[in-house]
């Protein structure tokens, strides 16, 4: 079973990703975690986004493109990443969701992949 | 008439479902053998008692009136599905025993059967302390659920099958025979460890939950000691939990920071609950019977002995270690053994130690790497140990711990 942990952060967070090195406590907490999640073996995916001011929106309205600068900044936490874990349940999920550094600092939702549209999604013969 | 209950009742109510709750739910499904029931009967007398009380005035002995209700709840119910066979049989028992006494006080503690009935081995074990929390303390499954790591919903559905389990399997309400007991009660400690357990791992203080539930082991503790005084194991349990807790203002500084025991200040540890520990273990030990949590309850014991003689013996806790392993053999034990015989022969040793632990059992075993690290460390094995570090900063759910871990690695 596949588990996205949804990692949400505030600007602040963004804007402290860029002190890299191990020895930086933000990046050296991030940098261990994702070992110990490699070395459990459980390890399927990650992504860190870009902050989200670098986003941009499309929707088409009335057949026209609808574009606007970044997303809505309606919360003060925005999605910075996501990280794909393979666990047996949601209590295994639950629990390295806590050890995501995330977890203490902002939010870390935790959402089951849906497999099941995914595998419709990637079928070579749909019917028609 | 509905008259709206006042800030007294409200507060009345309260304190009469802590102190009841668990001691009426266990005098209730020892006789009907269904805690599920038991519980509704007494949120329905609790709801009750609210409107009763704030109109008629709270009443002269609040336990007896809400075990009256409750048990009238359970009769009305049973008579409305008609039930037949033995459940009528069990009810007649009810509505008689408890009409004739309607003092719970006059009447036996059924908590310490409860207390079994949740650790039966029909049971799954990781539900045995879950159903302790809700059955016998009164706990939601949503802060059982917090404190396990598990989502409300999921913990509310586990309970729910749990106890439906013990009313369709029928499981006894009784002491077990005395040559079972041990191996029965091994369960029901378990299970009051780690309600004790899932707290301190999260001791920032600042969490008020996680000091919440410290407390409810350390009562379930007392519970059980008061039920069976003369069985040494449950004594070292209650021990071993008011050292841990007499340590809780010691193990974050002022600033929220993580401090380790060896650098606590023992000026600041709770010395009556030390002493308790203290009289408890003395206890235990005129039994000559020695066990598991006796043995790790003296570990802590010569660790507070610090607070009077400025040093800590690492010599006598290694040995107590080597009894544990012994004893009772679990990774947990095998690593603290490991640190200790750091402190007595070197890390070189203790390293060798470690390295005897089967490796697979350790991956996330935080632990094991925040020890491993630390001997690297003193080995001047710099790489390795920062590897270490990596792995026990990765493993923790705890951000101080994190913090803590980050810094050492640094240096």
């Amino acid at each position: 079973m596949q588990y996205a942990l949804l990692i949400y952060e505030t600007p602040a967070d963004f804007t402290r990703r860029q002190q890299a090195g191990d020895n930086v406590p933000h990046f050296g907490a991030w940098r261990a975690y994702y070992k110990a999640v490699v070395e459990a073996g459980i390890y399927a995916g990650v992504k860190p986004l870009d902050a989200p001011e670098t986003g941009t929106t499309v929707r088409l309205r009335d057949r026209k493109p609808l574009v606007q600068d970044g997303p809505y900044a309606s919360s003060k936490e925005q999605l910075g990443g996501f990280m794909l874990l393979e666990l047996p349940s949601l209590d295994a999920a639950l629990a390295w969701a806590a050890r995501c550094p995330a977890a203490s600092y902002g939010a870390v939702e935790i959402r089951p992949v849906d497999s099941e549209l995914q595998r419709r999604l990637e079928s070579e013969d749909q019917p028609r | 008439m509905k008259t709206s209950p006042d800030k007294l009742t409200y507060r009345a109510v309260e304190a009469a479902a802590r102190q009841s709750y668990g001691r009426l739910v266990a005098l209730l499904s020892a006789r009907t053998r269904d805690p599920a029931g038991a519980e509704d009967a007494l949120a329905d007398a609790l709801l009750a008692a609210l409107n009763t009380w704030a109109r008629d005035g709270i009443p002269k002995n609040p336990q007896a009136w809400l075990l009256t209700a409750a048990r009238n709840r359970l009769l009305d119910h049973a008579r409305h599905l008609e039930v037949r066979d033995r459940s009528a049989s069990t009810l007649e028992i009810l509505a008689n025993e408890l009409y004739d006494t309607p003092d719970p006080d006059a009447l036996p503690d059924e908590r310490l059967k409860l207390l079994f009935v949740c650790a039966h081995p029909a049971i799954a074990p990781d539900m045995h302390t879950p159903l302790m929390l809700q059955t016998v303390l009164g706990l939601g499954a949503v802060e059982i659920g917090r404190a396990f790591l598990v989502s409300p919903k999921t913990m509310g559905q586990r309970l729910a099958r749990a106890k439906t389990k013990i009313r369709r399997a029928w499981i006894a309400f009784e002491i077990p025979a005395a040559d079972q007991i041990p191996q029965r009660l091994e369960a029901v400690l378990n299970a009051i460890y780690a309600a004790y357990g899932s707290s301190w791992e999260d001791a920032a203080g600042r969490d008020q939950r996680a000091v919440g539930l410290a407390e409810e082991a350390i009562w379930l503790a007392r519970v059980l000691r008061d039920a069976i005084p003369d069985e040494p194991e449950v004594r070292g349990l209650l021990a071993l939990l008011l050292h841990c807790e007499a340590r809780r203002p010691a193990r974050r500084a002022a600033d929220g920071r993580y401090v380790p025991l060896s650098e606590q200040d023992p000026h600041i540890w709770l010395a009556p609950l030390i002493d308790e520990a203290e009289r408890e273990l003395a206890v235990s030990a005129t039994h000559a019977r020695l066990g598991r949590f006796q043995i790790e309850a003296a570990i802590q014991s010569v660790h507070a002995e610090r607070a009077h003689t400025g040093h800590t013996d690492w010599v006598a806790i290694a040995t107590f270690y080597d009894e544990l392993t012994r004893l009772a053999p679990s990774i947990g034990a095998a690593v603290a053994r490991a640190a200790a015989h750091c402190e007595v022969h070197g890390a070189q040793t203790a390293l060798a130690m470690l390295n005897q632990i089967d490796a697979h059992s350790v991956i996330s075993y935080q632990p094991y790497w925040a020890v491993r690290a630390d001997m690297l460390r003193q080995l001047n094995c710099v790489h390795e140990a920062a590897e270490a570090f990596d792995r026990a900063i990765g493993l923790t759910d705890d951000h101080a711990v994190r913090a803590f871990l980050l810094e050492r690695r640094r240096r």
